[in-house]
């Protein structure tokens, strides 16, 4: 029996089965999209050396130099007052800042979009001891790809960039992260 | 006279003229294309250039150069600053990639997996044109040598029911 003998019917099955597997596959690869956060942007960052910056501290009026920090932990966050999870974030911060900001992670706030004074009568009210750094033009933030605040990249004593929080960090995660960097003899 | 054996010749015609009109269209939309811009773009057109191939990170669906977000706003004027440092559209994309991950870029990169969007279109085109040319080719193959061989009776009704056609009196 040829091919050409095979049933009417059967062939128009085969058909139909072979036309179905692209359009499956298509509705999973579009379920699969759905079923993602779009606002998620993942970082390519993550493991490549942290983009170097020379940014003023709008507190000292000092320059501050990812370069000169090369050997520590650098806790970089970006962040805005007009940014309510900036609000949520800060008690944290603060609190990892108490608990390693003498013991070999350097904490750096980037101030993202936002006015100087509203930014100052922030930290007024809320309490901050690290530098908060001035990002003219938002450089840095395209340097580091932040989408959003707040950002928190955590930079290891190699320069490299070990890890990165989109959105609010809690006070569990930085503490995690930081001793994760810190060298085993000093873990705080 | 025996149909079956008058068996016509393997009709091409419908599938290369399909073949004939894509060629076609594919030729004018790429002259077309090339053809579009005459004067040298000014610079805000070369920055509008490079910002509309970049996805807007805190938009949905809207390129860098249709956002009116200030993130939008301080990725033009970096694009702007950096074509005047002399980088090229495609350092400038590249740097932005290397940044943000090909996520930024609104077309898919045409290489890796970047090039199945691309490759798909074309692909689905070829397969329906293979399985359209088949499809012509079985009819026009299967026509006139379909099924059993006329009766003496039915070639002698269609005879008599083409002779009342032409003397319909």
């Amino acid at each position: 029996m040829t091919p050409e003998d095979r049933s009417p019917p059967d062939r128009r099955w085969r058909w139909a089965a072979f036309s179905l597997v692209p359009i499956v596959g298509l509705a999973a690869l579009l379920g699969f999209g759905l079923g993602r956060n779009p606002r998620e942007v993942p970082s390519v960052l993550v493991g490549r050396p942290a983009p170097a910056f020379a940014l003023e501290d709008a507190r000292t009026g000092q320059q501050v130099r990812l370069a000169d920090l090369r050997g520590h932990v650098v806790v970089l966050n970006f962040w805005a007052s007009w940014c309510a999870d900036c609000v949520t974030e800060h008690p944290s911060l603060f609190a990892a800042w108490q608990r390693y900001g003498d013991g070999g992670a350097v904490f750096l706030s980037v101030l993202y979009q936002d006015r100087e004074d509203a930014a100052r009568s922030f930290l007024r009210r809320y309490g901050q001891g690290w530098p908060d750094l001035l990002d003219p033009g938002g450089r840095t933030a395209l340097a580091y790809g932040v989408s959003g605040v707040p950002e928190t990249f955590f930079i290891g004593p190699d320069g490299r960039i070990a890890a990165k929080q989109a959105g609010p960090s809690s006070y569990g995660l930085l503490v995690s992260r930081i001793r994760s960097l810190l060298p085993a003899e000093n873990p705080a | 006279m025996d149909v079956a054996a008058s068996r016509p010749r393997r009709r091409f015609g419908p599938a290369l003229t399909l073949v004939v009109a894509v060629a076609v269209a594919g030729v004018a939309l790429w002259v077309g294309m090339s053809l579009g811009s005459s004067p040298p773009p000014t610079f805000q057109e070369r920055v509008q250039a490079v910002a509309a191939g970049l996805r807007c990170p805190v938009c949905q669906n809207l390129s860098v150069a249709d956002s009116p977000s200030e993130l939008a706003q301080q990725m033009r004027a970096d694009i702007g600053s950096r074509l005047r440092a002399g980088q090229t559209p495609q350092e400038i994309r590249q740097f932005f990639v290397s940044r943000y991950g090909t996520w930024i870029l609104l077309s898919p990169p045409r290489h890796g997996l970047g090039i199945l969007p691309w490759a798909t279109p074309v692909a689905a085109l070829v397969a329906g044109g293979l399985i359209v040319a088949s499809v012509l080719r079985r009819r026009s193959r299967a026509g006139p040598s379909a099924g059993e061989p006329l009766t003496a009776s039915e070639r002698e009704r269609i005879r008599r029911e083409v002779a009342d056609l032409e003397e319909p009196d």
